[in-house]
């Protein structure tokens, strides 16, 4: 992009001198900036070189791998339910989407079969971390362009589904709840008590974050036509998710290859116009409505039945049988020490994460560990397209685009 | 009955088309090396295939074999909703292949990540430097599976403080 340069003028200091014919008009190349890698609104450990003609953005590169703890290596060195612990650590925000994916893509392996009633518990967990994550996102990012308020009421209602993933399965951020075949335990009648609770009063919260951030002008003049990307660009660069939705591409996964319970719930996917940040946060507000129409759906419509696939060389035994029954323990015990043979083969798996498209490329040699291990981060996919999004954009529009990503460096640099 | 997006580039590229497969409903097409970028094209631009968007870079190691790395590329049609994987096969000595980014301008970051971790290279790429590891990193190509999981002793050679000092 070109600006009209306005720094013409020669300066001369004394035009007596002779020295000052020979003086160079007002210094005018390029400055070159390092935003991060310690900056707050990077998200994680993340660097950008700037170069920036006057508070313009020309060119920017991005420098990850500061997070980098070769996640991909270790998978080939573990069993395939060893790997689950790890993917929490991709997206440490949302550990149970990753969990989801990443069975999904070995049971796509294994041609394996989960019950009716693990699809639509794994969906509802799915769509509640869905939830924790759009409302993180929303938090983060209206705070890093200075609209705070937001920011602690969204905190606020993530830390009643935070404690909610507490009851179900220990753990608040780390979960490890999905299990190949199925998932590890089953809702209580508490649990879903306090999820309708929850449900209940949820929209009306909805209504107040945007309240919040429609009556903020500073935030919609830093939102409004800032980092806009066409549709066929951002298709070119592969993004996903809602910043791919927001350029009005409606792809999504849970319509497109319906997988889990998404087939049976009625839902609309919202899609953007301008393809700017505004629409992307639009969004993203809308989904959290969906969401909540979808887990509703799904505790209506949920039956009794197993939560875990009866296919004993691959799936874990239920707990309570392995503290009372010698072939269980057995079963148990041989799968976290050998784990199971995968059929050789190679398959790609891609799961909607509320960032966008989540997958595994998995190739299998037939043995108990995957011979490679491929995770396609959207994450990593989105900040390929950086540079393009942000030319020509002021300096203080780069937080806003780290922002629009929801970038989280975990994922990003695996 | 055989794929119609296999059967169609089969009768396109005689010459580059090495063999395919279909298993648990992906479809995934190898071409030799010097006919990658036309079959590449060839699925960016015909009206019957048009995979517009990029999904995955990715490549794998066969120690054993003549031709030991395997790039691969996926790719997703958002109109005809379909996918494919491109596969095609490079030696060692030569590891070298096209880079697509002119056709997919994803691929930058994906390719580069590919020659970060197996150090194969891209004819026409762009910037292709290290992305994940440091710019400064000599120890080789971590995911080659000659590499050893706990590295090659580059972090011994780091400076730590054994105990807090009193």
């Amino acid at each position: 992009m070109a600006f009209e340069d306005q720094r013409t003028t020669v300066y001369k200091v004394n035009p007596e001198h002779p020295e000052s014919e020979t003086l160079p008009a007002l210094r005018s190349e390029e400055l070159l900036l390092n935003m991060g890698p310690q900056h707050p609104s990077t998200h994680g450990v993340l660097k950008v070189i700037l170069e920036l003609e006057g508070e313009r953005l020309v060119k920017s590169t991005p420098v990850m791998g500061y997070l980098h703890r070769g996640v991909e290596k270790l998978a080939e060195d573990g069993t395939y339910h060893q790997f689950i612990p790890h993917t929490d650590r991709l997206d440490y925000v949302c550990a149970m989407y990753n969990n989801f994916a990443y069975c999904r893509a070995v049971e796509k392996l294994l041609n394996l079969q989960v019950p009716e009633r693990a699809e639509y518990l794994r969906t509802i967990v799915a769509e509640v971390q869905r939830i924790i994550g759009h409302q993180f996102w929303l938090g983060t990012q209206a705070l890093d362009i200075g609209a705070m308020t937001v920011f602690f009421y969204c905190f606020r209602d993530r830390e009643v589904l935070l404690d909610w993933f507490d009851e179900l399965c220990g753990a608040r951020l780390t979960t490890s709840w999905y299990r190949i075949g199925g998932v590890e335990r089953d809702l209580t009648p508490s649990l879903i008590a306090k999820l309708k609770q929850f449900l209940d009063y949820f929209p009306a919260k909805i209504d107040e974050y945007i309240i919040f951030l429609e009556t903020n002008r500073i935030w919609l003049g830093r939102t409004k036509g800032i980092a806009v990307i066409s549709a066929e660009d951002a298709v070119n660069f592969g993004l996903s998710g809602p910043t791919l939705r927001g350029s009005g591409v409606d792809y999504d996964l849970r319509k497109y290859e319906p997988y889990s319970a998404y087939p049976k719930c009625e839902f609309s996917v919202p899609v953007g116009k301008n393809g700017d940040t505004y629409d992307r946060y639009w969004i993203r507000v809308m989904e959290l409505y969906e969401s909540v129409k979808i887990i509703k759906q799904c505790l209506e419509q949920m039956q009794e039945g197993p939560i875990m696939a009866d296919v004993p060389s691959v799936t874990l035994p239920p707990k309570q049988r392995v503290f009372t029954n010698l072939e269980s323990m057995i079963q148990q015990f041989k799968l976290f020490s050998q784990g199971f043979k995968a059929p050789p083969g190679e398959i790609y798996c891609g799961t909607e994460a509320h960032k966008g498209e989540l997958g595994f490329y998995i190739v299998s040699t037939g043995g108990s560990k995957p011979y490679r291990l491929k995770i396609r981060a959207p994450s990593f996919v989105h900040m390929g397209a950086f540079d393009h999004m942000s030319r020509g954009y002021m300096i203080s529009d780069a937080c806003t685009i780290f922002g629009t990503y929801d970038i989280v460096m975990g994922e990003c640099d695996r | 009955m055989m794929n119609q997006l296999i059967q169609r580039l089969q009768e396109s590229f005689s010459s580059g088309f090495v063999g395919a497969t279909e298993w648990r409903g992906d479809v995934a097409v190898t071409v030799t090396r010097d006919r990658l970028h036309d079959v590449a094209q060839f699925l960016h631009d015909d009206p019957g295939m048009d995979f517009d968007y990029i999904v995955h870079v990715s490549s794998v190691d066969w120690p054993d074999d003549e031709e030991r790395f395997e790039v691969v590329w996926e790719f997703y049609s958002i109109r005809k909703r379909h996918r494919i994987r491109l596969k095609t096969r490079v030696p060692e000595s030569d590891c070298i292949v096209d880079s697509l980014t002119d056709l997919w301008k994803g691929a930058e970051f994906m390719e580069r990540e590919v020659f970060d971790m197996m150090g194969i290279r891209f004819h026409n790429h762009p910037d292709l430097r290290r992305i994940l590891m440091p710019d400064d990193y000599t120890e080789g190509f971590p995911l080659r599976k000659d590499f050893p999981l706990r590295g090659k002793g580059w972090r011994d050679t780091f400076d730590f403080l054994d105990e807090v000092p009193r």
